[in-house]
């Protein structure tokens, strides 16, 4: 081989490593809207797009604003987002606490696992009229909608994310005598804190969708609401309005999460 | 305090572990436990702290701990077992907390297991960002912090790299040398067994049993890398562990 090496062709050993490590890059997702609003812009403007099939996103903007001056966006968006806070606060606080019961003893794991299997395809939708005889029409029984429908998936997640806490530190726990509770607030609970994070991610944004479900039936102000009215008089700029809120919201929503991870999760590689 | 084993033995389903295990773990002595792959050496470590209850005989704890001895019966795991989410000192307030031990008094704690193990500097580092050596340095410190009368170490130098392993098995010596502590040391690495067993018990392959029991009488201090007295103990010990080492892969495979 050392003395073919003069001879032999020489070429840098190709690169085949990289990949499938997330890294930020804001500004794509960014360019990927900006690039679809003005395709749709462009479409509209030159008629290649028909004003029926979709509204223009200036006039879109237009009509945002409009609402935006009028104060009526206030007048929806505070009692969407004070339904949405009050629900997912309830269904997520009592889905992490159920779930890390779940987590933690085997009889309450063997009663309640084939039961919340069983409420989690139920459309939740589907029974909005049973919670408005229960609660009434107005705030409690959207609470209820929401709070239900984010109830599940936020157990599904907290339990497993319990089940996936590195066995090894809570017998480190044992072994110096640390007490149960402890163990399980200063083992456990933050073990579990990743799966919680993420599984919360999928089950506010099932809380948006809920809240706007409950708006449709029996809400003066709310997004919904706004979104019914504008779509069964085909009024396209406002639909479109309502929508770009929610997608906003959802947003928003995920950022604040993620903040939370920043800040809760710093100490993951 | 000292510690006996009586007649242990344990099983897991069918599968016999261990069997008639006699051990006396006297106070100030390194024990190592050295044996071949799945002789149940870890089981055995549990047996003995308390985080499995052997299926015959018992762990017999003779004599009071000290009395300022918070956790008697102090664990080093082979991975650490650090909280991520903690630093270096809330790793070791965590096992200080539950016992009553916060403030000042903890702080005193922290700052002397720290400087023990020379990680003054990395107080408020979090476990991602230490390596290996330092990670395993946090968790002798964590040890020491809670005064234990006994320590029971499982492989706590394997994960690491040979050179670290020097470093940190002169260090243990040195905290040694200071002030005794009693050990049981598991280890598959010979050599760590001569340098830092005062006797080593050799397990035979599954069901384990003590096989023999060897004393190495040299001072912890004296013993250097590379001594002909220890190389020719350390082959001792190989000539015991071959056979069974053979016999025990060859079963692994027929499994
Ligand atoms: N919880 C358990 N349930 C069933 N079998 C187990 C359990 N723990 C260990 N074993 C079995 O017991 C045997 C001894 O295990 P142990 O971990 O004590 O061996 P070891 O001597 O520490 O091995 P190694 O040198 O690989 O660390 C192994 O065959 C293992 O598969
Ligand atoms: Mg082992």
């Amino acid at each position: 081989m050392s003395e073919d090496a003069q001879l032999a062709t020489q070429k840098t050993v190709d690169f085949r490593g990289g990949g499938f490590a997330p890294q930020s890059k804001k500004w794509v997702g960014f360019i990927v809207f900006v690039l679809l609003i003005g395709l749709a812009e462009l479409g509209t403007r030159t008629g290649f797009i028909t004003s029926l099939t979709l509204p223009k996103p200036s006039d879109v903007f237009a009509t945002f604003v409009d609402l935006w001056q009028s104060g009526l966006l206030w007048k929806h968006l505070i009692p969407s987002v004070s339904r949405l806070v009050i629900g997912a606060a309830i269904g997520a606080s009592v889905g992490i606490g159920v779930g890390v019961l779940i987590g933690l003893f085997s009889l309450v794991r063997a009663g309640l696992v084939p039961l919340v299997a069983a409420i989690f395809p139920i459309p939740k939708i589907a029974l909005l009229p049973l919670f408005v005889i229960w609660f009434g029409i107005d705030e409690p029984s959207k609470y209820a909608l929401i709070a239900f429908g984010t109830f599940t998936p936020t157990v599904v997640a907290t339990y497993g994310a319990v089940d996936n806490v590195d066995r090894s530190l809570i017998r480190m726990g044992q072994s110096f005598s640390l007490s149960w509770f402890s163990i399980v607030t200063k083992i456990v609970l933050p073990g579990a804190m990743p799966g919680i994070l993420s599984g919360l991610r999928v089950s506010l944004a099932i809380a948006i969708i809920l809240l706007v479900a409950a708006e449709m039936l029996g809400a003066e102000y709310g997004i919904g609401a706004y979104i019914l009215e504008a779509g069964s008089l085909y009024d396209l700029e406002r639909l479109f309005v309502g929508v770009t809120i929610l997608s906003i919201l959802g947003v928003s929503v995920s950022a604040v999460i993620g903040l939370f991870e920043n800040r809760l999760l710093d100490w993951r590689t | 305090m000292d510690l006996r084993l009586e007649g242990i033995g344990h099983h897991y389903g069918d599968m016999e572990i261990m069997q008639g295990i006699d051990l006396e773990i006297p106070a100030g002595k390194i024990i190592c436990v050295v044996g071949p792959s799945g002789c149940g050496k870890s089981t055995l470590l549990r047996l003995i702290g308390g985080l499995e209850r052997p299926s015959t005989g018992r762990v017999v704890q003779v004599g009071e701990p000290p009395i300022d001895s918070i956790n008697p019966l102090t664990y080093i795991f082979q991975d650490f077992a650090l909280l991520p989410w903690r630093t270096v000192e809330g790793n070791i307030s965590l096992v200080l907390e539950d016992h009553g031990i916060r403030g000042a008094k903890a702080e005193k704690i922290i700052s002397d297991v720290l400087a023990r193990t020379k990680l003054t500097d990395f107080r408020k580092a979090l476990p991602k960002q230490l390596s290996g050596g330092m990670k395993q340095r946090v968790a002798i410190s964590r040890a020491l912090a809670v005064k234990p009368a006994v320590m029971l170490m499982d492989e706590p130098l394997s994960a690491l790299d040979s050179q670290t392993r020097e470093l940190l098995m002169d260090d243990l010596v040195g905290l040694w040398t200071r002030e005794p502590f009693t050990a049981v040391y598991v280890t598959h690495n010979l050599n760590e067994a001569v340098r830092l067993g005062h006797s080593i018990v050799v397990l035979s392959r599954r069901p384990g049993r003590i096989r023999e029991v060897v004393d190495v009488t040299m001072s912890l201090a004296d013993r250097e890398l590379g001594d002909p007295e220890l190389e020719r103990q350390q082959k001792h010990l190989w000539n015991l562990m071959r056979d069974e080492a053979v016999a025990a892969d060859k079963e692994l495979l027929n499994v």
